[in-house]
This record gives structure tokens, sequence and C-alpha cells, in this order.
């Protein structure tokens, strides 16, 4: 499906020519520290100022396997150009911008940046090959381990490839950051459901060690009367098939998407640009408690999407198995998102989509023997061990839920973290 | 509105703002859309008896980072256009314009014939004075021209002699920077009996190599030889030539200041070493004639500023303040202090100390907090001010008492 222009505007060669030169090269620089995977910001920038780019594409992607992603998801207000001493100024320099430019030059070109280091004979199995499971499996194949992807879908990258809206990231770009660690020799057995098409003990005895990144299930149900309807999706099926091909029916002229997060901005501005007339988003609390990312936002609204918060969804009224509208109950603004009786009211809606956070993979960590909390995510310790001593976990699934480490950019940190920490497993082991 | 005009040597203009001898004084049209602009005299392209024939490409610039012509580069020589081409225009820009100085700058053969037929031809039309190119460092220098001449004080001498002996109009002698001391060849001008020198021509320079191709820049048709450089980076350079003459009193005669002059400022400061005009080329091939506009503004801006009446009084004022190392006072101690309140904590000063200076800039645990200067082993040397991007958060803060003066001279007893 045609979902319009990329967002991101690529700069022109003049634009990069004069922010690249702006850039201070601080020392200890605030952008380094404020990038959860430590880019020598700095060094990547002054490199793109002097024509390095193969050197400044590498320094981006040593320090963050997925920063040709991230360039284009980051937060970066909140992240680098959020601690860019030119904020004194309100005048950061363009750090996404430019890390787009420089990883772009490495897709262009086809340059190979990294290469696997020596055998060590050890065999690691990284479960899902979202951001933080190719972080992980693209630092141990450099490390000289050999290292066996599995991913339930047909495509590698997760979330990047799948669940994020193509003009905010194309898949291409997190398919290109899958080849990179495939090309050092990573093997990925796409397609195959770890706890379905293999059990997670024919995994653990086929390799050495093992590092979870599941990531996270579908969409929950709202348990709400209607919720089978026709008309009624799961934001991360919808995006899916919007992004990557498939059926998605008609879908009308009238959408309410349910939820707050960056999921559910997705999913909106994804049904504006296929031509939904109106599209709404409904949220529980005020939009100051939403965990979508200001600009996602910002976004959003300039899309034409419609807000309407402190509304929660009562039921979705049906026709012939359709859904024909959405029954709404106002909230409480104390915070508690407490329904207040007496406030109902039905709105004529086409379809409903669902983005109020994800399930866990429970079962998965079960069979792994991996403890985990009630919510269902993996406990593990400040090196990544779950309590299985050779099962690590990264990204989503060890996230607590709401908060900012459930970015591209932290799954990637975590997975790069989680190898290290199985890399010195397996040399502590000697085996 | 302070007096902007200015009497170098006898040659008079309504402000000391001149255009170099260089591609931008090339014709008339040229010379005549600059003094539109406000230029107070301009100094023509190199005359000579027989035009040349110029190559391309001719230029190059060096830039730094996303600036453009920090300096540049040139392989251009003399005029190209016959003489009479250019003194008949020259006669139309002085009829139209005739209270700014025209200056005719002048090669040829190395022979008195030569020079004196040359001064002969040029006085055929009105011309406020004449600058001896003995400056050029490429090109002509191998038809023993330009700073071949200009190189050995001898023919200096004797070459400024001859076009005295026939000149009606004052000499201006322009002086190559590729030498070991400018005194040495300014010396001889005046021995020689010119009215002024002026300095500095371009230096010696190849402005780099293509990457790609490996062909030196600029190149022509593959190959390329050195030129003469110029532009903002140069402006130091200069500025210590003119320096140096004019606290020489053996040179003793009025200085025309040349290299890397751009704006008001740098004019200043070039009059304060000792320049009676200022003459520019690289900023006008930059940005064009309308430049003279914002230095002439910016100039009676510092003059009323300062109640100044006339530019003149800022010549040579900061040449007596211009010594020998062996003059300094040891005493004399500063030591950088910086403002938490504007710093933005780049740290750039403390990497610049630590690696490069006396590691006395120390960082607090906190990041969000300003470094801090140890003020006990600071040797106020200036780099954490130079390297610092807030205007004024590193202050130089005088910290000895003031009361004493001890030199190096008179520590080891060197004499003066």
């Amino acid at each position: 499906m045609n979902l319009g222009p990329p967002i991101a505007k690529r700069l022109s060669r003049l634009d990069v020519q004069i922010e690249a030169n702006r850039c201070l090269n601080c020392y200890d620089a605030p952008c380094t520290r404020a990038c959860p995977t430590a880019i020598d910001v700095p060094r990547f920038i002054g490199r793109i100022a002097t024509g390095d780019l193969a050197g400044s594409a590498r320094t981006i992607m040593d320090a963050n396997p997925v920063g040709a992603s991230c360039a284009r998801v980051c937060p970066t207000d909140q992240l680098c150009e959020g601690a860019c001493v030119y904020n004194a100024d309100e005048n950061p320099i363009r750090i996404g911008d430019l890390q787009r430019y420089a990883t772009d030059w490495a897709i262009e070109t086809g340059a190979i940046l990294f290469a696997a280091g020596p055998p060590t004979g050890k065999r690691i199995a990284v479960v899902g090959s979202g951001p933080a499971g190719l972080a992980a499996a693209r630092e141990l194949a450099r490390w000289g381990h050999a290292v066996t992807i599995f991913e339930r879908d047909a495509e590698p990258g997760g979330l990047d490839t799948y669940g994020i809206v193509p003009f905010r990231l194309p898949a291409e770009i997190a398919l290109w950051e899958a080849e990179q660690v495939r090309a050092l020799g990573v093997e990925f057995r796409l397609g195959v459901a770890v706890g379905e098409t293999i059990s997670a003990q024919a995994v653990l005895a086929e390799f050495d060690a093992v590092i979870l990144a599941v990531g996270m299930g579908a969409v929950p149900r709202l348990g709400i009367e209607g919720e089978d309807a026709a008309g009624v999706w799961d934001a991360l099926d919808f995006i899916r098939i919007a992004k990557m091909g498939g059926e998605l029916g008609p879908v009308g002229e009238t959408v309410a998407v349910i939820g707050g997060g960056n999921t559910a901005i997705d999913a909106a501005t994804c049904s504006r640009r296929l031509g939904v007339p109106s599209v709404t988003m409904y949220y529980r609390r005020g939009a100051e408690r939403m965990t979508a990312y200001g600009f996602e936002l910002e976004f959003a609204k300039v899309e034409g999407v419609e807000f309407r918060t402190y509304t929660l969804p009562k039921r979705i009224v049906t026709a012939n198995g359709r859904v024909a509208g959405l029954e709404l109950i106002a909230t409480a603004e104390d915070g508690s998102a407490r329904p207040l009786p007496g406030t109902e009211r039905i709105v004529p809606v086409d379809t409903v989509i669902l983005a109020i956070g994800q399930t866990r993979h429970t079962a998965l960590l079960d069979a792994f023997g991996v403890i985990h909390d009630v919510n269902g995510i993996a406990a593990v310790d400040a090196d990544l061990r779950t309590s299985n001593p050779l099962v690590f976990a990264a990204g989503d699934c060890m996230f607590r839920p709401g908060g900012i480490d459930a970015m591209v950019v932290e799954a990637a940190q975590r997975g790069k973290q989680a190898a290290r920490s199985a890399d010195l497993l397996l040399r502590a082991e000697g085996r | 509105m302070a007096d902007l005009s200015i009497d170098l040597a006898g040659i008079r203009s309504p402000n000391p703002f001149w255009l170099a001898s260089a591609p931008p004084t090339n014709s008339g049209y040229q010379v005549m859309r600059a003094f539109a602009a406000g230029w107070g005299g301009a100094v023509w392209k190199t005359l000579a008896l027989e035009p040349i024939v110029n190559v391309t490409s001719r230029f190059a610039g060096q830039n730094l980072g996303a600036y453009r012509m920090t300096g540049m580069n040139n392989i251009e020589l003399i005029t190209d256009r016959p003489l009479e081409d250019n003194l008949r225009e020259i006669a139309e820009c002085k009829a139209k314009y005739p209270d700014r100085a025209i200056v005719a700058s002048l090669m040829t053969e190395c022979t008195r014939e030569s020079w004196h037929e040359l001064v002969r031809r040029c006085e055929t039309v009105p011309i406020d004075g004449f600058e001896l190119n003995f400056g050029c460092p490429h090109g002509m220098s191998e038809r023993g021209q330009g700073a071949a001449v200009g190189q050995d004080p001898e023919l200096v001498e004797m070459i400024t002699a001859w076009v005295k002996e026939a000149a009606h109009v004052p000499v201006i002698v322009k002086l190559t920077p590729n030498v070991t001391d400018v005194r040495s060849t300014a010396r001889a001008a005046a021995k020689g009996g010119a009215d002024a020198v002026s300095m500095i021509n371009t230096i010696n320079s190849l402005m780099g190599v293509d990457l790609d191709t490996w062909l030196p820049i600029p190149h022509v048709d593959g190959k390329s030889s050195h030129g003469g450089f110029c532009g903002p980076a140069v402006k130091p350079i200069a500025l210590n030539m003119v320096g140096a003459c004019a606290k020489d009193p053996q040179v003793g005669i009025p200085i025309s200041g040349i290299g890397g002059i751009a704006d008001w400022r740098d004019a200043v400061e070039f009059m304060l070493m000792g320049s009676t005009s200022v003459q520019v080329c690289t900023s006008v091939m930059h940005h064009g004639f309308r430049i003279v506009a914002d230095m002439i503004d910016g100039l009676n801006n510092y003059l009323d500023a300062r109640g100044l009446a006339s530019v003149t009084e800022l010549i040579g004022k900061t040449v007596p303040r211009f010594v020998d190392w062996n003059d300094l006072n040891l005493d004399y101690k500063i030591v950088a202090r910086i403002d938490p309140e504007s710093c933005i904590k780049c740290n750039k000063c403390y990497i610049a100390c630590e690696d490069a200076a006396h590691q006395c800039i120390d960082r607090p645990e906190d990041p969000r907090l300003a470094p801090v200067v140890d003020e006990e082993h600071c040797v106020g040397c200036n780099l954490c001010q130079m390297v610092c991007p807030v205007v004024d958060c590193i202050e130089m803060v005088r910290v000895d008492a003031g009361d004493t003066v001890h030199t190096w001279r008179e520590k080891l007893s060197v004499p003066s």
C-alpha cells in the first residue's frame, strides 16, 4: 500500500556541510552521554565533515547495530539533540539527520562495515530478530561466536520491520541492518517460532547460551462487548498489513484508535494516509500521560488526527457482525481514569483499532526456565542474566511498560549488554 | 562623522580603502563600479609594455569547514590587455572620479630603458602614483621580474632609483613577503628613493592536491605551478611585516597595508600598526565591491565612538607597543576565569588545557557544572579562551600586583 513519502527529509549536501561543521566537537560530549548506546556523536559528525563517510557510518553502527533505524525513530529531542550544548540557544545540531545521512551512505554504497571475529567454537541462539536480537547477534558474531537467530516472522527486524509505519521507518532500513548481521555469518532461521516450531528444550540443547529478545505479543483485548466484530483491529496487525502487504478490507470513513502510545499514533497516521477522512484517538487519561513521543503527537496533529482524552470505550456497537459505532464514557480527570457514569455517548465508527499495550510471551519464558513477574516481564540481574544461567534477556521482554526505555535504541543497548554477558560467560567457561 | 581622507606620500584619497592591484582592477569597467560603490582608490592591475598571456584555470580557494575562501591562491599574471587600452580607461576613470586615487602598478624587464619607457607612457594619462610590483611570486619571477627582483635588495634599490629618475608622481614599492626579513627590501626601497612601501604581495603557495585525480590544485591541463597566497589567512603575516617596517627607522617612509583585510576592523588594525592606506582584493573577489560601504560605515562609527576626528589619528598608534620579546614584562601575570553562568559545558577549554597546555582546568564530577581554572598553575596562555565558543565566557584576569617590570633583556643584560 502506498502510504506516501517518508517524513524524514534528506539533508542537502549544503545542509550537511553547514551542519557538520557547526558541531563544536565537545569533549566528553553531552550528546554521547545522552545516547543509550553511547554513539560517539562528535566523532561521527567530524568524519562526515572530512568526507570520511565510511568511518562515520562505522562509528554509528559500531555503537548501535540499528543506528540507521534509530536515525529515524529516536526521540532525539529527549536524547542527543536534547543534550546538545547549543540547546542553550535552542538550535541543537541536527544529529539525527546527520546520522541518517551517514547511514544512508552506507546503505546506498553497500559498504562493508564490520567483519566476523576468529571463530570461538561457541554456539549461541538469539530468539527474536528485533533491535535487541540483532544487536546481540551482531556483537556476538564480531567476537567470533557462531550465532543462530530464530525469528517467527518471514522477515527479520521485528517491530522495526513490521510494527513502525513505513513513512517513519521503511522496512528496507531494518532489513539492511539485519543483512549487515547476516553478512557476519549469522544464521537466520526465519519463520521458526521457538516454543511452537521448535521447543525451548531443543534450543537449549543445541546451543551454549541463549539470548531471549522475543519482544512482546499481540495487543490485549479490551474485554468489552462487540470486540469480535469485523472491523476491530489489533494495531500491530493493522500496521503490519498496511506496511508489508495483505488484505485490510474496507476501513470506512471513520476510524477510532484506542490508546496513547507510539503504536496508537502509527495506527492513526497510517489510517489517515490510507485516505480515511476522520481518524480519532481516544485516550483514557490526559494528553500529558500519553506515552507517545512529543514529536509523534505533533506529527499526528499535522496529519489530521483528532484527539479525545479522558475517554474510555465502553462497548463496540455492531450491525450485521461489523463495527457500526463506539459507545464512549468520560473518565475522571484526576488521573485515575475512573469512568463517570451518566456520560455515555455513542459515536458512529467504521473501524476500531486497539493499541493499548501488548501481551507478554509468558509461556515461552516459562519454557526456558526464566522467572518473570506477574506481568510476564523477565527478571534479570544487572548483566541481563535470567534465572536460567545460560539464558539472557534483552529488549521489550525485560522492559517495564510505559517507560522511556521501551525505545529501539534502549533495546539495542540491552542487546549489546546481553551479548557482552554471554560472551564473558562462554569465555570464562573455556569450553 | 570623522574625516576619513588620507594622504599617502602625496597620494590623496577620500578614504583609506584602496583596491589592490589584482583581478578586480583589471579594467575601467570594474574600477568605475568600484568607485561608484565608494572605494577611495585603486591600484590598477599591473601594467607592462606588452601584454602577457594568461592560463586557465587560475585561482583556488582555501576553505575552513563550511567557511569559504579563508585564503586564496592564484597563478594569474599581470594584465593581459594592451597598455593603450588600460591607459585610456585610467583616464576615463580619473575624469569621472577625480577625487579618487588611481595608482598604476608597473612591472617590466630589468633595464633602465624599459622602466623609463613604461613610466613615460603611463604618465601620458593623469595618474596619482606608481606602485612597483616587486612582489608577484609566480610566473613573472621566472622571467626575472616581480618577486625575483623583490627578493634582492640591490635590485630593489636600483630599479626604484630608475623609476624615481623618470617619475613625476609618488612611487610606492610593493614588497614580497617571500624573504627572510622584509625590512631589508623595505630599507632598499627607501634608499632607492621610494616615497612609500606597500606590503604584502602574495605568499608562495600550492593550494592543494585533488584526492581523486592526484592533480595539483588549480591545474592547467593536468599540471600546476606555485602560486601566490592571500586572503584572511595571511593577515597575521602581513600585519607583522607592516609593524616591522613601521618601527624600523631605516625604512622611515609611509606604508600601504595589504594582506587579508576583509572588513573595517582589519583596516583599523593595519592602520594602528602603521598603514596609511589599506588595500583589499580577496574580500572583493569573495563578495564584490559593495563591501566598502560596510568598511566605511564601521570605520566611521568606530572613530566617532572613540571621539577621533580623523582616521589619520590611528596611524601607527600601536607601533611603540610592538617590541622585541626581550622587552616584555616577565612579571605580568594573567589567569583564565570561566563564567559558570554563560558556560555551555562543551569542555573544549578542559581538553585543550589538558592535552595541549598546562593541565590546569578541572572538571567537577557533575558534568552539568562548568570547568574550573586552577589559578595557581594557570600560565595565562589564552588557549582556553581561544577555543571557547561562547563570547566573553572566559576572561583573562590580571593577578600580579602590577607594580614591577622585569624583562629578559635586563636579566641577561642583553644589549639593546
